[in-house]
């Protein structure tokens, strides 16, 4: 039916706009670092240029500040799994009349503005200081321990999440069992809760990195005189653009590509594993297959040959040729301004003689304080000043008297003015 | 009372118990409670610098909000026009972006669970999660680069003719709208896409058998169905959006401002510390309010929608 064909058209349509939507501003944001155009953009194209990695890795502030993101990352990671886990288990033990309200108050850091968080973490740290009377050096006044605190405020909630997901397919009668077998309770938790929550441990590890690495509502208030990477990208942003930034936004997404990737090689190793030592129990095989060490891996080395070949030809191409392609660019487009400057003399001189037609004794008084450029200071003029202009159109010209290239197109030297006068009085 | 602590520690063992309830003590009253409650304590009283906190002059006041709406503290004739439009536009502004958000993301989340082939479906699905691993500033920075004067769409359309002169998508908010729809789309696309998965696909086949149009078969099954995922997913990008902060500094023009601005010029600029707390409840509780509207006219529960 024609009906049903316009129908799916549509709607792949729709589907191919949505994901348009959400890569088309990060590819275009990953070209526009390798362009040498100063300007973050992809239109028009300069050169293909690494320069602003290189840009990049000398700025101290922004390397600074990465280095405090992923210390704070690590505090929290330490801080909220832990506390998610907590939370999590104390959530499978509440009384039920308690459970939503409990489960109400640890979910809402997640639903609160980030800026709340923030303002209450870091006046309720001041005030704590205060009531214990210590100075403006202790640590409740020092910016990395308020973001920890701040950030693992909702993203141990984030880790609780992660954790009753998994605890919900735990099974207790394995903890009654092992406590009936004579374990203690301390056993009972490192020996089987744990092991079995050991991949949600790794997800709320990996989620809480992540979501501290990328933290800005929260940071911008408790990181107080310090900085991290979001506080100092955020004011670079803001004021004035360059394509580093666009280089750093590569560098993270490749490195989290190349995360995942790994992550999938790595899940399919312990699926494999899984379905071997399962064929064991089953009595199908003598024996589990003997897996190699991970760095051996096949997939694994091929992923890191490609990372390192890729790198290796975009950083080689970025910076061969780069020089000479932005001589090329150059001159192009002081052609092109040369053209604008040429077309607006022409203007201007018709407008003058329109004016001057009108106001001759005016003009006549100018003619006596003839603006004159001194020679020396030709080197010091911007790419608009006429004298520059002069020097490109020819070489013949340069080699003539500073005093006439200066003359400012020499609308007011006296024999402009001349022409003029005759072809008023032509007129008249 | 005592009987379950005693049970609590019987079943836990005392060192895991003492774990749990450390761990969990500091979050609730530390980390969550008690910082509300001094923030609240802070947005009531006079602003004085730290030393003077306790004496006298920290008196507890209503000014700060008083200053809110009418632009002073003691004289009530005008209202404070300034701080009261960018609050009403913040909020407008949060609603529309979320409506235009269910808007995008139910279509897909629908097509990759019900339409969508297995495999298709599921690298689509991964691909989603890709641009939230990007910084929320490095996202909104894409946008200015797309939105900028010489940026993508201005080059595009100059180039096929349709404008002339480059048209200033920032000072316009249309940036700031896009970059805002972008920054937490994933929030929405998430839970609708959970609540229609389990939508037992047999329901959609019965209703087109009996001859059911399509869009009937959306609004009598697939909604309801999917309410609760919608409703979270709703929450989640309005609360989110209404307490945004790096879009709007990035992406917003010259001449407007989002409400989490003006908290932070109080706190960083203006130094008055408790109005900027007083600010920041304000944001807070309207913004419950508004989701607790939404629960009650989508009659969800809290917890059957964080799910």
């Amino acid at each position: 039916m024609i009906g049903e064909r316009i129908q799916k058209i549509l709607i792949i349509g729709f589907v191919l706009f949505f994901f348009l939507y959400l890569f088309g501003p990060l590819i275009v944001m990953g070209l526009s670092a390798f362009n040498s155009s100063t300007f973050p953009r992809v239109a028009p194209w300069e050169c293909f240029s690494v320069e602003w990695f290189d840009v990049l890795m000398s700025d101290t502030r922004l390397m600074e500040g990465l280095r405090n993101s992923v210390f704070i990352g690590l505090g929290v990671v330490l801080v909220a799994v832990p506390v998610g886990l907590a939370g999590a288990l104390m959530l499978m033990q509440a009384k039920p009349r308690i459970r939503p309200w409990y489960y109400t108050i640890t979910i809402a850091p997640i639903l609160v503005p980030g800026v709340v968080l923030g303002i209450s973490t870091l006046l309720f740290w001041d005030r704590i200081g205060l009531i214990l009377g210590l100075g403006e050096g202790s640590i409740f006044y020092d910016g990395i321990f308020l973001t920890i605190i701040g950030q693992s405020t909702f993203i141990s909630a984030y880790a609780m999440l992660i954790f009753i997901a998994r605890l919900q397919r735990f099974d207790v009668e394995q903890e009654e069992a092992a406590l009936d077998l004579g374990a203690s309770h301390v056993q009972v938790f490192t020996k089987i809760l744990l092991p079995f929550l050991k991949p949600a441990i790794g997800s709320a590890a990996v989620l809480a990195f992540l979501a501290s690495f990328e933290n800005y509502n929260t940071t911008i208030f408790t990181i107080v005189s310090s900085s991290t990477l979001t506080t100092v990208l955020a004011s670079k942003v803001r004021y004035g653009i360059d394509p580093s930034i666009s280089a750093l936004a590569v560098s993270i997404v490749a490195l989290t590509l190349i995360g995942a990737v790994i992550y999938e090689i790595s899940q399919r190793r312990e699926a494999k594993k899984l379905k071997s030592q399962a064929a064991v129990a089953r009595g199908k095989a003598t024996h589990a297959i003997k897996q190699r060490s991970f760095f051996v891996e096949p997939a694994f080395i091929m992923v890191l040959a490609i990372t390192i070949a890729g790198f290796g030809i975009i950083y080689f191409a970025g910076t061969i040729g780069v020089d000479e392609c932005k001589v090329v660019v150059k001159e192009a487009k002081q052609a092109e301004i040369k053209r604008k400057v040429e077309r607006r003399q022409a203007q201007d001189m018709f407008r003058q003689t329109a004016e001057q037609l009108g106001k001759q004794p005016e003009v006549k008084e100018e003619v006596d304080q003839p603006k004159v450029t001194a020679p020396g200071s030709e080197g010091y003029q911007g790419i608009f000043a006429p004298q520059n202009l002069q020097e490109q159109v020819g070489e013949g010209q340069q080699e003539s008297e500073p005093a006439e290239s200066s003359g400012n197109t020499g609308l007011f030297s006296p024999e402009n003015l001349q022409i003029q006068v005759d072809s008023s009085s032509e007129n008249n | 009372m005592v009987a379950y602590w005693q049970e609590f520690f019987r079943r836990n063992g005392a060192a895991v118990a003492l774990f749990l309830i450390i761990s969990v003590g500091f979050w609730l009253f530390m980390m969550i409670i008690l910082p509300q409650l001094f923030m609240f304590d802070f947005s009531i009283r006079a602003n004085v610098p730290p030393p003077k906190f306790g004496t006298e002059e920290h008196f507890y006041t209503t000014e700060h909000y008083r200053y809110m709406l009418f632009g002073s503290a003691k004289s009530t004739e005008s209202f404070n026009i300034i701080d009261l439009t960018v609050f009403v536009r913040t909020i407008g502004a949060a609603i529309f972006v979320t409506l235009i958000d269910v808007a995008l993301c139910y279509p897909i989340a629908f097509y990759l669970a019900h339409v969508a082939m297995g495999g298709w479906s599921r690298l689509m699905v991964l691909a989603l999660i890709v641009p939230f691993w990007v910084n929320e500033i490095l996202r909104a920075f894409a946008f200015k680069i797309i939105f900028g004067s010489a940026g993508v769409f201005n080059n595009v359309l100059m180039a096929i003719g349709i404008l002339d002169q480059p048209y200033d998508f920032i000072r316009n908010d249309i940036a700031l709208w896009a970059g805002l729809s972008y920054a937490f789309i994933l929030l929405m696309v998430f839970p609708i896409y959970n609540a229609v998965e389990s939508l037992d696909k047999n329901q959609i086949e019965a209703a087109r058998d009996l001859g059911s149009p399509w869009w009937r078969i959306h609004w009598r099954i697939v909604i309801p169905h999917a309410k609760p995922g919608i409703t979270s997913g709703c929450t989640m990008v309005f609360m989110l959006t209404a307490g945004a902060l790096a879009a709007p500094q990035i992406l917003g023009g010259p001449s407007s401002l989002w409400f989490t601005q003006i908290i932070y010029q109080g706190f960083n600029q203006a130094g008055n510390w408790a109005r900027g707390s007083a600010y920041a409840i304000i944001l807070l509780i309207s913004c419950i309010i508004l989701v607790l509207l939404l629960m009650k006219a989508f009659k969800v529960k809290f917890g059957e929608m964080m799910k």
